[in-house]
Parts: C-alpha cells; structure tokens; sequence
C-alpha cells in the first residue's frame, strides 16, 4: 500500500463518487458518507503529506508503465501539501453543504459531482504528465459546471453560460498550446518536456505555447485581464459550492503556472516583464473592484482577483524568497477564500441578505460568532502574527530585493486596500445597526435552527479559522515547508531526477 | 419518421447492433474497438429504437433507467483499475492477465472489465442526455 | 496534404471564435464546436503525419525502426474528442435550460447578476 501512497487520495474520492451514486436518493445518508468520505481523505491526505515530507518526492507509474511513456502521479513537496489542503477545504465545505444546501438541489447528485470535483482537483495537482493535467482540468471544469448550474436559478444559469463559456475557451486554449508543445518536443511528461525543450531550436515556437499555456491558465486563475468571468459568476450558486470554487479552483490555475513556468519554461525570462505586468494590474484591478461592491460575496470575489495577483507577482520575481512567499501565500490563501465564502453563506443564513447596505448589528447580536469571524478577516489583511502577514512580508522583501518597485508598491497598495474594505466590511455588517428591513417570513433563520444544526454551521468556519490559527502561529512550520517546497521548484532537477530514476 | 420500413427495421435492428456493440467491444483488445464505441453503437440502436417506437417504448424496453448504468459501469471500472493494487501490489491501473485466453472472447485482463466499465457509463450518459433533450422539447 | 490541413485549421479557430464571439448562445454552441475541432485537427497535424507507416514492431525485432506514424496524438484527440463530447452535450442542455428560464438566446440580456444586489 505505501508504494501507491500518493494516489490513494484519488481512490479515496473515486470510491465515495461512485459509491454516493449508488445511493442516489437516501439524501439525508448521502450527507453522512459524504462527510465521512471527506474525512477519510483529510487521513489519507495527512498520511500522504507526512509521508512525503519524510521520505522526499514519491513517483507512482501508473500501469507500470515506466516513466517517459506512461502515465506519472508525482508527489512532491508542492503536490501533497496542496492535497492536504483541498481535503481541508473539502472537509468543512462537505459539513457546510450538509447542513445549508437545500434538498431540491442535493436530489441531483450534489454530493457525488462534489466528490468528482475533489478527485479533480487532486489528479491535478498530482499528476506528472501534461495532458494528464488537462484531463483532470475537464474533470474539474464539468464537476464544477454541474455545481453551479445545479438548481437552475435564473442568476444561477445566467452566471453558468458564462463560466461555461470562458472556462471551456481557456480549456481549448491549454489544449492548443499542448498540441504546439508536443509538436515541438514529442514527449507528455513533464520532466522529459523541462529536458528536451532546451534542445529545441525554434524558440519562437516554444515562447508561443508558454504565451498560450499563460492565456489558458490566466483564464483559469482569473488574472488581468482575462478575470471577467469571475465577477459574474461566483456569487451565484449556494455559498458551499461558492466556497470550494473560490478556495481552489482558480488556484489550480495558480498551481498550473507554477509547475508550468518553473518546470518547463523556467530557463525563459521574455515572460517575466508580462507577468508582472499582469500581476501588478490584477492586484489594483482586483482591489479597486473589492472598494465598490455593496455585496460581501462581490466584495470576497474581487478579493480573490486581488490575491491573485500577489502569487503571480511572487512567480514573476521567480527568486526563492518570493516563491517560498508564494507558496506560503497559496496555502494561507486556499483556506482562507474558503472560509470567506462560508462566513457570507452564515451571514445569508442569519440575515437572509448579503449586501451591506441591508446588514447590520451582528457584532451586538453575535458577539461570539463575530469575534469568530473577526479571525479570518484580520488575516486576511494580514495583521500579524495572523496567516496574512507571513507570505506579504516574504513577498515586499523580495520585490525591494529584486528592484521592482512597481510590484512594490502594488503589493502595498492591494494589502493597504484589503484593510480599508475590510474596517467597511467591518463597521458596516458588524457594528453599524441594523437598518430597518423586511426579512422574510418564509425562512429558517439560524436562531430558530436546533442547537445541533447551528453548531454544524459554525463548526466549518471554525474549523478552518483553527487551521488558519495554526498558519499564523505555527508559521515556523509553514515558512520552512514554503522553503522546502521553494527551493525544490527553482532546482527543478530534483523533481526531473525523481520522475525519470535518474 | 414513423415509417414502416423504419419500424420494421428497427425491431431487427435493435438486436443487431446490440450483438454489434458487444462485437466491437471485445474486439477493441488489438485492434480498433473499444468501451466508448461499443456504447456508443448500443446507445444508437436505442435511439433509433425510439425513433421507431417512441421514447416511452424504448424505456419500457429499457426497464430501468439508464442513468442507473453509470454508477455499476464506474462501479466495475474502478475495481479493475485498483485491483492491481489489492491483489499484486502493482502500481494502479496496470494490467492483469489471464494464463489462458478462453474460446470466443479471448484474452481476459482488467482491462477487459475497464472497458466493460467504460461501455456501460458511455451506454448510461448518452442515453441520459438524449432522453433529457429529447424530453423537453 | 499538411498545407490543406493547415488552412482548414486556420479556418475552424477563425470561425470558431467568430462564432464564439456572436451574441446567440446557440451561436456560441456552434463555435465552440468548431473550436474544439479545430484543436484537435492542429494536434494531429502537430503531432508529424506520415502516411503508410503503422508503428507496429516486426515480429523478428525489438524496437520500431526508421520513419513511423506517431500513434500518441490520435489518442490525445480521441481522449479530447470524448471530452469535448460530454462538454457539448452538457452545454447544449445548459443552453435549453436558460432559454426556458430566461426565455432570451441574447446574451446581452444576460445581466441580472451584475447588478447590485
């Protein structure tokens, strides 16, 4: 079993997908294997992690087939932590989905297409070989068109054709820039790819397919200027799904190009101006778009466009101070994002409304539960020692460093702007009153939920405020891992070494 | 399209192109074939069965739902994939085989049974999705 | 032959996003369809056609030699083709759906969700 230790979380989720399916309509058992289902990955995923942080970069070959020819599943340093941290986000968001999302929509399968969705994103983060990677990115994309069409909403489909549309068009983009790869070097495997492309002659070509893998995954992790689809449609289905999409989805993106730039294009530089061209207009685009939303979902959606940027900025600088920043960056991001959107479906539930205008009152109604919330949002600012505040102070170091003031200044001006909206969030749904409003009648509000449903509702959010808890204090650990991780990607060798038993 | 010739054809052809399917299905070891072919040309012969006969004979034909096929498809592929893993400690996916080939169908592997997987998700997804367009209209 | 199926290729990626560009979803249908062939025809033609050339090693030797068909790209395109299937049949129904609801094929009419809400 160790030997296939890496792949084990996909088993692991297949398994549950499949076996969830069997049990199409028993919903309410539905829920619980689900939870289970995710709480055994969260193990699987631990033992994986640890595994891997004690024995070094893991290769499975799938079939048996030796590595250039076959399929590879590699378990670096960077693809294990970010497992661990999907089935983090999976495991609260599986619990919060439980308990908020409405019957009519669990009916269609909502569990099973969530748990497709998590093997998605695991085999993408997992796998060794190109076009490997562009599969596990349509499993991803058509989970995640199920997830957030499901329900038929007029908002929800409105918001469905153009994620559909855009994320489809970036998914024929990373297939175009594929096929001209291929041509160029004749080999899949991402390692071999990094090898040979030195060789290659026709470096036109090659800055051609990095410029389209650029597009294809800026479309997927939403940067400048090609985030549009994002405002226009994260907000629409229920918050669970909305948790997981702004927790991971657009990161896989941010892992793409990653593992894409440093591992094949990494001896280019013709990108580097473009990319922090790029980064830098993300975080001021993303951030002056956070400054006039009214709705906290909007304002969280700029956000994750904003903190975009910074990770792409870190890429840009591509030193290993800005890529353990980077990596720190990621992992305080993951769990973050996804606790935002969790904390805007428990607002809704307590308010019946998400816009600001309409809310009030909830610090001297909740003090508990704000002062809950508070944790997350003071990290998302970064005031230390909270999570935040580790990977900015890596990422400014290394922009003063590397003499690029630009980015400098836009990493100052994104941190500076997600504290003034988030001291307007603050005053405005915690301690302004509450204004005068119509709630509802027809609405389960969370005060006249059993004390075992709330405490299901709050628990996610907890959870993962815990973890984010855990990054701020115990950011020894995760600046030493961001480390390790970072120096394995800028000496791609080891990772070139492990896949090919060199 | 409720021709004669259309319905009579159709009763002879349903059979005929489900022996056909399973035909291509196992011939997909060596040579051109395969799991989505074969569903795909069971999943027409359904079709054009309902293009005869209606779609509410096709199903009553059918008996269960064919959305119900996905599950059992992923079901068998997925134990085909991980049983190099439970029973030989070979890394996932890699392909077992039997000594002997047995007469008709010939070699038997795992991926004999990954591909039976893959005809019934093909069978059962297509289906659904026709049904569901054909449906609404 | 590679001059043809390079022109076509051309052709399919411009009406693709021409199509993709229209303002009818059911136009956006349709180029997405043209895209995805187009792709798959430009991996095929990226991936060295040689004609006659079946890599199929000789039973008296060990390994291929001299000039063979590379058998990788047809099973990428098969493997695209099989996706961009239930992609489009996914998308074809996503459409009905919204025009059910929304009862428009524009997709200017599209806008409910920016609005302030």
């Amino acid at each position: 079993m160790t030997n296939d230790i890496i792949i084990l979380p996909l088993v692991v989720h297949l398994f549950f997908s499949i076996l969830l399916m069997f049990l199409w309509n028993k919903i309410n058992l539905q829920k619980i294997v689900s939870i289970v289902g995710n709480a055994v990955a969260l193990v699987v995923a631990i033992w994986a992690f640890v595994f891997v942080y004690n024995n070094g970069t893991h290769v499975v070959e799938s079939g048996n087939w030796p590595a250039p020819f076959g399929i590879v599943f590699v378990g670096d340093m960077l693809a294990v932590t970010l497992v661990l941290l999907t089935a983090i986000a999976g495991f609260a968001v599986s619990i919060f989905s439980a308990i908020s999302v409405i019957k009519a929509r669990l009916r269609f399968g909502y569990f099973s297409v969530f748990h497709f969705l998590l093997l998605g994103l695991n085999g993408a983060f997992l796998t060794g070989d190109i076009f490997n990677l562009y599969v596990w990115f349509e499993i991803i994309i058509i989970s995640s068109f199920v997830l957030i069409s499901i329900g038929g909403e007029r908002n929800q489909l409105e918001g469905a054709v153009k994620y559909f549309a855009l994320n489809f068009f970036a998914s024929m983009i990373f297939l175009t820039a594929l096929g001209v790869l291929y041509g160029l070097v004749g080999t899949l495997n991402m390692a071999d790819i990094s090898l040979k492309i030195a060789e290659v002659e026709n470096t036109t070509l090659v800055e051609i397919s990095a410029v389209l893998f650029l597009v294809g995954f800026g479309i997927k992790s939403a940067i400048f200027p090609l985030y549009f689809w994002l405002p226009a449609s994260y907000h629409t289905p229920p918050s669970a799904v909305s948790a997981i999409f702004a927790g991971l989805l657009t990161k896989v993106g941010v892992y793409a190009l990653i593992r894409v730039f440093t591992l094949i294009y990494a001896e280019d530089s013709f990108l580097t101006v473009l990319l922090l061209t790029m980064a830098i207009m993300t975080i001021f685009s993303g951030g002056v778009g956070a400054i006039i939303q009214n709705n906290i979902k909007k304002v969280f959606m700029y956000f994750i466009i904003c903190h975009i940027g910074f990770m792409i900025g870190g890429l840009a600088l591509f030193t290993e101070v800005a890529m353990a920043g980077v990596i720190f960056y990621l992992i305080h991001d993951i769990i973050i994002k996804t606790n935002l959107f969790l904390m805007g479906g428990l607002i809704y539930r307590i308010k019946t409304t998400t816009n600001m205008k309409k809310l009030g009152g909830l610090y001297a109604n909740y003090p508990k539960l704000s002062l809950l919330m508070a944790i997350p949002l003071f990290s998302l600012v970064g005031i230390p020692p909270l999570s935040g505040y580790w990977p900015k102070i890596s990422l400014i170091l290394a922009s003063f460093n590397a003499e690029e003031y630009w980015l400098f200044g836009a990493l100052i001006f994104g941190s500076l702007i997600t504290l003034i909206v988030i001291a307007k969030l603050w005053a405005e749904v915690f301690w302004k009153d509450q204004p005068k409003i119509n709630f509802p009648k027809k609405f389960i509000y969370f005060d006249q939920l059993r004390l075992g449903q709330k405490f299901t509702f709050v628990f996610p959010v907890a959870f993962l405020t815990f973890v984010t808890l855990y990054i701020g204090f115990g950011a020894e650990h995760i600046q030493q891992l961001s480390q390790r991780i970072a120096t394995e990607l800028m000496n791609n060798e080891m990772y070139i070494n492990a896949v090919l038993k060199r | 399209m409720r021709t004669i010739i259309l319905k009579s054809a159709s009763s002879y052809l349903l059979p005929v192109l489900l022996l056909f399917s399973v035909f291509i299905l196992l011939r997909g070891h060596y040579l051109p074939g395969g799991g989505f072919v074969g569903g795909l040309v069971a999943s027409i012969a359904f079709v054009l069965d309902s293009f005869s006969n209606g779609l509410d004979k096709t199903k009553s034909v059918l008996k269960i739902h064919p959305g119900f096929l996905m599950p059992f498809g992923l079901a068998i592929a997925f134990l085909s994939g991980i049983s190099p893993i439970l029973f030989s400690d070979l890394p996932l996916m890699t392909g077992i085989w039997a000594e002997d080939p047995i007469p008709v169908i010939g070699a038997i592997g795992s991926a004999l049974f990954f591909d039976l997987g893959v005809y019934l998700v093909v069978i059962g997804a297509s289906l659904t999705i026709i049904f569901t367009i054909s449906e609404s209209v | 032959m590679e001059i043809i199926l390079a022109i076509i290729t051309g052709v399919l990626y411009a009406s693709g996003i021409y199509m993709i560009l229209r303002r009818s979803m059911v136009k956006l249908i349709l180029g997405i369809i043209l895209l995805g062939n187009g792709v798959n025809l430009l991996i095929f033609l990226l991936g060295r056609i040689t004609k006659g050339e079946p890599p199929i090693i000789d039973s008296a030797k060990k390994v291929l030699e001299g000039v063979y068909a590379d058998p990788i790209p047809q099973a990428l395109i098969l493997t695209a083709i099989v996706i961009s299937f239930g992609l489009q049949a996914f998308a074809i129904i996503l459409v009905k759906r919204t025009y059910k609801v929304l009862k428009t094929d524009d997709l200017d009419q599209l806008n409910t969700t920016d609005e302030d809400s």
